[in-house]
């Protein structure tokens, strides 16, 4: 049963120019005045009680999209629906079954407001408790995320990064939502952190029955919790389907060179690891190469892929790639 | 520990930071309290006697006391006109800073969190003014308002709302991009509150440092105004009024009149300044260790 | 052989106002001539400072309160800020994670490096424009002699990482260190430059120490590790030893923690408890708090104590092979 449907979505950013910039492009400077493209005509939905990942390197789109679902940000066309109703209309958010975690804990939890309250002030606004029970609420939460309800009464500053991305997923929770976005939430964290926050992330998700969103550069932790994956190269997704599927056999040439480029830990080898590095970089999301945007890079690359753009077309039932040879590729036939 | 008593126990480390706010301190009590501490009421014209006027530090007078600082041209009992005139500083500079903050930081977040078109506008303008000496924008306001209290602040107001509207803004601009600001309206919280509860307390430190510069430039502006016979009635003394009472006896011996409401004028500015100081070094994460 | 770079007993202290911060408390370890060794550690384990007192670079109010750092023979703890000005670059340099620390914005990369090469002695304009794009090519920079007239601006994240190794690389220095030079950049361009980084070491015969809290990283790149918690190594040995059977329980805790070393879904190994604050740290082993086995003993403070070509500092270590 779909929860999540992201239907047809882009989002592209205009140039904000300063007057003076203005002056200076007319006057022949170089000042960028092309909008960037961030999110281009990405469909893909989520059956309830399912977490997808979303992966890619910086620039690729996924915190706006993570940004466009969680409706942060209007998408530029196309609708993001959550049980078949809209999660924004008229650019403003309209539903509070979708919440946020984000990145750095020492950024998404105002520095002037007690943990508590922050955590408080979303449910009493929206009449989930109410302000003589807030107390109690927030309790409830904070030991559900295994903090000391006592600390409530803190600033965020009194804390470390473990417990505060703790009370950001608390926050979050608190507004009871259906749909949890993750945008990379344990890349700022310790090494040793990381493992209690993705524990507690799996505990909650099964416990509450949660869809998921999680947004990460990190593949083995992808790997570890998503069910399906969709990988994104400059705004558009070339692959998606069953994590497990796309970590053993990635149809796309991209995702093999980003599988490719992850050092891993292998235990029983004397030697170094060895890995294949991806030829070149990410071109700019001003000017995107024509046809396929990884052809530059692809070591696949013919000229169909120069010119034409390729969709994302089912390969089995359940299984997306945009690429002109992605079957090819999974026979091992490409050249 | 909160915020606060961090902040203040940081604050206390300075020496010369904290003399400076005792100082601040105890001018603002012997200002409140001069009507029960100065022996004589400046603004009581029957109370004076010429007999009196312009009579040098310890001179005992009509009224059976010593003028521990002398008299002024009218006969006045230059500490009590000194603490009287504070107290009308002190006055002068709150409600002017007070009300140039709130329409300051009002229009300077207003136009970070709005942006487009109302951001344009109101910015220009604002740097418009910026580019225009204070004081000139404030005597031109006095001259066609009058004089008068209400009239003196409305000039002052208007001649430094735009400060805090810069400082409002440059901080609302770079808060506003943080993820903190994007977490209360992705819940959604609605815009009011993201701006009061969020925003705004996070603007505050650079406001609060630019209000206490500002408020002593108000006092120094104030100053400036009534010296040049363009501030409060003349019933009123100011500090500034009594410079300039005093100035033209300055080269005949008769200093104090000029030099000691001076010497006060200075003492305050001087220590809300190294305040401000201090306060703005502490809220600079550059200069934290 | 003597190494390249011996240091003993090194501590780090930082006198703040809350206290004295004990970022660097008793580091000692070897570097051999080409050897790689990686620096192991999360926020806090006194990395990046040992990183930065091996070149002299720890500002005030922090200082190396004892301890020897010895590089190609050379005592480098107390001596002159003259002195060690002239050997850093020379002898030993730094890649710092974020390159904008080494560029300069308002030069060419090709000024900068020449620059780099006249502060250590004259050199013709010709020779330093050839050494400088010798370098840019052996770092992988495209059309070399052209970028040399770029500003560091027009370059992208990782290719001015690259600039900054070659301007590392300049003076054939024994000992580069590098702190986490990839952590900032896409895995993609992270690879490109382990790849490089591996090439280099091994043609310049340049011993290389890599600072970083990726164990994955550090692995593909390292020989030996050196694992570090709370301002002390606790672990070191060779790289491969260390990851296949850890000895101090913080290793195996990290190791055990990645989510590639469980089923996908499953939980994953946790240590306990947070990383301590320097400032508060608790007498005898700082990981006692945290440690499965910690017992009565741990009271005391372990000596890292070497059996063969591992070292351990734990009074209950797992056996090695």
């Amino acid at each position: 049963m779909t929860y999540l449907t992201i239907d047809h979505v882009s989002r592209h950013f205009a140039p904000h120019l300063t007057l003076g910039e203005k002056i200076a492009a007319r006057l022949g400077a170089d000042v960028e005045t092309r909008a960037v493209q961030a999110v281009t005509d990405v469909s893909v939905t989520v059956p309830r009680g399912r977490t997808l990942g979303l992966v890619g390197e910086s620039g690729c789109g996924k915190s706006t999209l993570g940004r466009v679902i969680s409706g942060i940000l209007p998408p530029s066309t196309g609708t993001v629906l959550l049980d078949g109703k809209p999660v924004m209309t008229g650019g403003n958010k309209t539903t509070t079954r979708v919440q946020m975690v984000f990145q750095d804990p020492f950024a998404s939890l105002d520095p002037r407001m007690k943990v508590g309250e922050a955590v408080a002030e979303g449910p009493v606004a929206h009449g989930l408790t109410t302000r003589a029970k807030a107390r109690d609420y927030v309790a409830g939460w904070f030991a559900r995320v295994g903090l000391d309800p006592a600390l409530a009464d803190r600033y965020p500053h009194q804390f470390s990064g473990g417990q505060r991305q703790r009370i950001a997923i608390a926050r979050a929770l608190a507004m009871q939502p259906d749909l949890l976005i993750c945008d990379e939430p344990v890349a700022s964290l310790d090494v040793s952190i990381q493992a209690q926050i993705i524990n507690l992330f799996l505990d909650l998700r099964r416990d509450l029955g949660l869809t998921c969103v999680f947004i990460s550069h990190d593949l083995s932790v992808v790997r570890h919790v998503c069910d399906r994956m969709a990988v994104m190269y400059l705004g558009r997704i070339v692959e998606e389907g069953a994590t497990e599927t796309v970590f053993n056999d990635p149809a796309h040439p991209y995702t093999r060179s980003l599988l490719a480029s992850v050092p891993e830990l292998v235990l029983d080898a004397d030697d170094l690891v060895q890995f294949v590095p991806i030829e070149g970089e990410v071109p700019s999301p001003h000017a995107p190469p024509p046809g396929c945007h990884f052809n530059p890079r692809c070591p696949f690359a013919k000229d169909i892929c120069r010119t034409e753009k390729p969709p994302l077309k089912p390969l089995t039932a359940d299984r997306f790639a945009a690429c002109h040879f992605a079957e090819e590729i999974l026979a091992g036939a490409a050249t | 520990m909160t915020p606060l008593a961090r902040f203040w126990s940081e604050f206390r480390e300075n020496r010369i930071a904290l003399v400076a706010l005792v100082v601040v301190v105890l001018v603002v009590l012997l200002a409140i309290f001069a009507p029960l501490i100065t022996p004589q009421d400046p603004y009581d014209m029957t109370g004076l006697s010429l007999m009196d006027a312009r009579r040098p530090p310890g001179f005992v007078g009509s009224g059976g006391y010593a003028h521990v600082l002398g008299t002024d041209p009218q006969g006045r009992d230059l500490l009590s006109a000194i603490l009287y005139g504070l107290r009308i500083s002190i006055q002068i500079g709150l409600a002017a800073g007070g009300v140039a903050l709130t329409i300051g930081a009002a229009l300077g977040i207003l136009a970070a969190y709005a942006g487009g078109r109302i951001e344009t506008l109101i910015m220009r303008i604002v740097d418009l003014q910026l580019s225009f000496p204070a004081i000139l924008l404030a005597l031109v306001l006095v001259a066609l308002l009058g004089q008068g209290k209400g009239q003196l602040i409305g000039a002052l107001v208007a001649a430094q709302y735009a400060y805090f509207a810069r400082t409002a803004y440059g901080a609302a601009k770079s808060e506003r991009r943080k993820d903190y600001i994007e977490a209360a309206r992705a819940t959604p919280l609605s815009t009011r509150r993201v701006i009061l509860r969020h925003l705004l307390p996070n603007c505050t430190p650079p406001l609060i440092v630019v209000a206490t510069v500002q408020i002593a430039n108000s006092i120094s502006l104030e100053a400036t105004l009534s010296f040049l016979g363009l501030g409060l009635p003349v019933t009123e003394p100011s500090l500034g009024m009594l410079i300039s009472n005093g100035f033209p006896y300055m080269m005949s011996g008769r200093y104090w009149i000029s030099v000691y409401p001076g010497i006060a004028l200075i003492i305050l500015i001087v220590a809300i300044n190294i305040v401000g100081d201090q306060i703005r070094d502490q809220f600079n994460p550059r200069l934290r260790k | 052989m003597s190494p390249v770079l011996e240091v003993t007993g090194l501590r780090t202290h930082f006198h703040t106002r809350a206290g004295v911060v004990k970022a660097v408390d008793g580091v000692s370890f070897k570097l051999e001539q080409g050897e790689i060794m990686g620096l192991v550690g999360e926020s806090g384990s006194g990395k990046t400072v040992t990183g930065f007192s091996l070149l002299g670079l720890v500002d005030p109010p922090g200082r190396i309160v004892e301890g020897s750092v010895r590089l190609n023979g050379t005592e480098l703890v107390g001596m002159s800020e003259r002195d060690l000005r002239r050997r850093r670059g020379r002898e030993i340099s730094m890649v710092f994670q974020d390159p904008i620390a080494t560029l300069n914005p308002m030069f060419t990369v090709g000024q900068q490096m020449r620059m780099a090469l006249e502060s250590h002695g004259s050199i013709s304009g010709r020779a330093a424009a050839a050494r400088s794009e010798e370098l840019l090519t052996m770092v992988g920079i495209p059309s070399p002699r052209a970028r040399l007239r770029a500003y560091p601006h027009e370059f992208s994240g990782g290719m001015r990482q690259r600039v900054a190794i070659a301007i590392a690389l300049l003076h054939r220095p024994s000992v580069i260190v590098a702190d986490e030079p990839t952590t900032a950049l896409d895995v993609s361009i992270q690879a490109q430059i382990l790849a490089t980084m591996r090439t280099l070491a091994t043609e310049t015969g340049t011993s290389l120490i890599w600072i970083s809290h990726d164990l994955a990283v550090v692995s593909s790149l390292a020989t030996r590790l050196a694992v570090m918690y709370a301002g002390r190594v606790v672990e070191e040995g060779p790289t491969a030893d260390i990851l296949r059977r850890p000895r101090h329980p913080y290793t195996q805790g990290l190791i055990a923690s990645l989510p590639a070393m469980a089923e996908p879904g499953a939980p994953l190994t946790q240590i306990p408890g947070t990383t301590p604050s320097l400032l508060s740290l608790p007498p005898g082993c700082p990981f006692a708090p945290r440690c499965p086995r910690a017992t009565a003993a741990c009271a005391a403070e372990p000596v890292l104590t070497r059996d063969g070509t591992r070292a351990v500092a734990c009074f209950h270590p797992a056996e090695p092979a």
